[in-house]
């Protein structure tokens, strides 16, 4: 039995309202929702597939695309705007951009603005996977990214 | 950790011994066991660690490796507990000690590196004060010389704190704790004493009002549908706090969460509900495990599922993982999303206590209405009556974000003003710059200038000057912050979480972002049509702003466009600076102009290149030299230094 087949084998009832919990479990475990997932979870609701794809794509949470190696989240809520998330947020895309024809492989470094992380206290702040960054200046952020650079031995 | 290692058996003793035991008198070997779980008598220090998402932010999690380590190390034996957050944010990481028979003391911005010089003080009882954020005076304990007591930390002072007394305190997992705490008293007392009218009666006299944002009565709620013939009755818990800069929900949840589930009860209790949902957050991890946690142990112990302690009724508690929409806040919205739907309101009547979660009567009420519900019952409705104004009863929580030198979330009675909020809880702004103006109720909230921080948080003083409570994002902004930056910020916001039903909503708040980003920016020419477009966009914006407010079918379409009406109404003279001169007064519109040097004009005298801090400027001496476009930040700096006017503005 694949994953999702096991997923799908959990969830014996099948109403409606277990669509975003399946897709959900679906997602942690392998990290987006591909066209098979939407196909597999139609068939097991007996729902039409683009009634999935609807409701998938409407929500944030789920993803089309795999994450790649370090994910990059800034935190774009109010407090973390005012204490100059924006900057923080050119600098490392700055950071990221092709230098002298080296580009990063796509699958390493994923870079977006998030909704508010709940940690405005300590703003601006964000997260590479599950590690957060608080009180982040562009200079901290850039000394970060070079860190893992220097890890992944990339110049 | 004695807690956890008793927890097998303790609970089932607790309840017999204290939830049933009424009359509050125990015998000493209850007595003892109490006090242990309240920690009035300690057999060994406690060390807690403040272990909320925002505590972890700040680097929570390697203080309490820390400190777990110090311990092994010098072989001491004491508890190492972790809490939920006190709500001062900005002194994170957080770290308490309580040594037996002593006040307990907490420690600010303990950072991992800290932690071995301040348990090695605490445990030699020479606290020299440093990091020392106060001691918890109490009538068990002695206190420690020196210390100032917490109480009369300003930031805690002015609060009042009924929902948040216990955050940072109760270890989060632990439900013989919460029992201890007087938990599940009022459940009972429910379930045994009162017919569910009661219940709704008692909340009527209270005069609860709902946390999300409404303001409305949740009594009415209630008894709508309890009243309502259905065989079948839902409650929903909207935890699906999703305004950016608010997270009084997720701090409630973390701290406490079998408060949250004991409001559930009596709410399901109350209007007849057998089966209820608690939407959250999906990206609060934190807190859905903790809730998930909760939910087994209470579900262990016999507060949830068949025929609860004997008396017939009937509770399951569902948790679903929201998964991130803004407009999924939305009762109706939320609804839909828990059958399995996008999220996307519909026209009401019919009210969900009508019509709800499918099709059948359904009570939505947030987290901290919720919570506010067994302290109601506990103490009685009058007690509750007793905080707050005639017309709103209780206390709100805060997140109090921004340019204020102490962050966080905090708790105050209704009635309070916002001048206090910021100036005393809050310190003050930070750098003593100037107050300049303050957004209260989320992204759809309005801006009020500074000025008119004197109003006072109540239902009814908002309605009348129409301002909107929200579920509790206060951001304050000093003098450095440009009003239409944030009102652009706002609104894009909106734009993106707009469900896409109403056309007003989805066009208009797009339409409305793209004339805040062309008044923010630098037209490519100064004539002819987009200069005409610039002008003309600041006519439509209030218009425009109207339209949508007065067309569109739910909450967030029809607030959408108060940032933009309130800032027209109070900071008008910045727009018009923005549009006629090209001038953001607090600097942070760069783009809207550009500097370039004059050929002709320019010595070449170099200044301008030297004082350049992003080496935008090039060239030699006597030569005329060149801004490099891609560097240049619009700093201004060369504008200022030049010696001969050779810069110019376009």
């Amino acid at each position: 039995m694949t994953e999702i087949e096991a997923v799908l084998h959990s969830y014996q009832n099948r109403d409606r309202e277990y669509l975003l919990p399946i897709l959900q479990d679906i997602q942690r475990i392998k990290g987006f929702i591909t066209t098979e997932v939407v196909v597999a979870v139609a068939a097991h609701l007996k729902i039409p597939t683009s009634k999935v794809y609807a409701v998938a794509s409407f929500y944030d949470q789920f993803r089309f695309v795999p994450f790649a190696k370090y994910q990059i989240k800034v935190c774009n809520g109010t407090g973390c705007h005012i204490e100059g998330s924006n900057a923080l947020f050119e600098e490392l895309k700055k950071q990221l951009e092709p230098k002298n024809g080296n580009q990063f492989k796509s699958d390493l470094f994923s870079l977006e603005q998030v909704q508010c992380l709940g940690a405005c206290g300590n703003a601006p702040v964000m997260k590479i996977n599950e590690i957060f960054y608080t009180s982040v200046t562009p200079e901290m952020a850039a000394g970060l990214l070079s860190s893992i650079k220097a890890q992944e031995e990339i110049q | 950790m004695i807690a956890m290692e008793k927890e097998a058996g303790l609970t089932g003793f607790l309840v017999e011994n204290v939830l049933k035991n009424y009359s509050g008198e125990y015998s000493p070997e209850i007595q003892r066991e109490v006090d242990l779980l309240l920690r009035k008598h300690l057999r060994r220090p406690v060390i807690y660690v403040g272990t909320g998402t925002c505590g972890i932010a700040a680097g929570a999690d390697a203080t309490l490796k820390a400190a777990r380590q110090y311990l092994e190390t010098n072989q001491l034996e004491a508890d190492l507990i972790e809490v939920g957050c006190v709500g001062l944010c900005s002194a994170e990481p957080l770290l308490d000690f309580q040594a037996p028979g002593k006040a307990r003391v907490s420690f600010q911005k303990v950072s991992a590196d800290k932690v071995d010089g301040i348990l090695e003080e605490c445990f030699h009882h020479h606290i020299s004060g440093e990091h020392v954020l106060g001691q918890v005076a109490s009538e068990a304990h002695e206190l420690w010389p020196g210390i100032p007591l917490i109480q009369e930390n300003p930031f805690f002072k002015k609060q009042h704190r009924i929902l948040l007394f216990d955050c940072g305190e109760i270890a989060p997992a632990s439900l013989d704790e919460y029992i201890a705490r007087d938990g599940y008293k009022a459940f009972l007392k429910a379930l045994m004493n009162y017919p569910p009218e009661e219940v709704c009666s008692i909340v009527e006299q209270s005069g609860l009002r709902g946390r999300g944002g409404g303001g409305f009565l949740t009594a009415v709620k209630w008894n709508n549908t309890r009243m309502s013939a259905s065989d079948k009755k839902y409650i929903v818990c909207n935890a699906d706090e999703s305004d950016p800069g608010a997270y009084m929900d997720r701090a409630l949840v973390e701290g406490n969460p079998f408060r949250l589930i004991e409001g559930i009860s009596i709410a399901a209790y109350a209007i007849g509900a057998g089966k209820a949902y608690i939407y959250i957050r999906s990206e609060y991890n934190l807190a859905v495990k903790r809730l998930r946690d909760a939910l087994a142990k209470a579900k262990e112990a016999g507060f949830l599922g068949e025929n609860i302690f004997n008396s017939g009724f009937n509770l399951q508690i569902v948790l679903r993982e929201g998964p991130g929409a803004f407009v999924c806040g939305e009762e109706t919205a939320l609804i839909k999303s828990i059958e399995g739907r996008r999220g996307m309101p519909r026209t009401k009547p019919p009210y969900p206590f009508e019509k709800g979660l499918f099709g059948k009567p359904t009570v939505v009420n947030n987290v901290e209405t919720l919570t506010n519900v067994p302290l109601i019952l506990l103490h009685g409705p009058h007690w509750f009556k007793s905080i707050g104004t005639r017309y709103s009863s209780g206390t709100k929580l805060f997140a109090l974000t921004g340019d204020t030198v102490n962050t966080g979330l905090v708790e105050v009675p209704f009635g309070i003003s916002l001048e206090e909020i910021i100036f005393e809880i809050g310190g003050g702004l930070k750098n003593g710059k100037i107050l300049k103006a303050i957004q209260i109720g989320g992204p759809s909230g309005s801006l009020l200038p500074a000025a008119h921080s004197d109003v006072r948080i109540d239902y009814g003083i908002f309605e009348d000057q129409h301002l909107i409570m929200g579920s509790g994002g206060l951001v304050v902004m000093d003098d450095h912050t440009c009003i239409l930056d944030m009102v652009k910020y706002f609104i894009n916001f909106l734009q993106k979480e707009s469900c896409g039903k109403c056309i007003p909503c989805r066009e208009g708040t797009n339409r409305m972002y793209e004339i805040l980003k062309m008044i923010t920016t630098r037209p490519a020419q100064n004539e002819g049509h987009e200069s005409l477009s610039r002008f003309q966009g600041v006519m439509q914006l209030e218009n425009l702003a109207k339209v949508i407010k007065e067309t569109s079918l739910c909450g967030l379409g029809k607030t959408a466009p108060n940032p933009v009406l309130s800032a027209l109404e109070w900071f008008r003279e910045e727009f018009e600076e923005h549009v006629f001169e090209r001038k953001c007064r607090a600097n942070v519109c760069r783009n809207l102009i550009e500097y370039v040097i004059s050929a002709e004009r320019c010595t070449g005298c170099l200044v301008c290149l030297k004082k350049c801090p992003y080496d935008a400027i090039t060239g030699a001496a006597r030569e005329p030299h060149l801004i490099i476009r891609d560097k240049c930040t619009n700093c201004g700096i060369c504008y200022e230094v030049c010696k001969f006017s050779a810069i110019d503005i376009i």
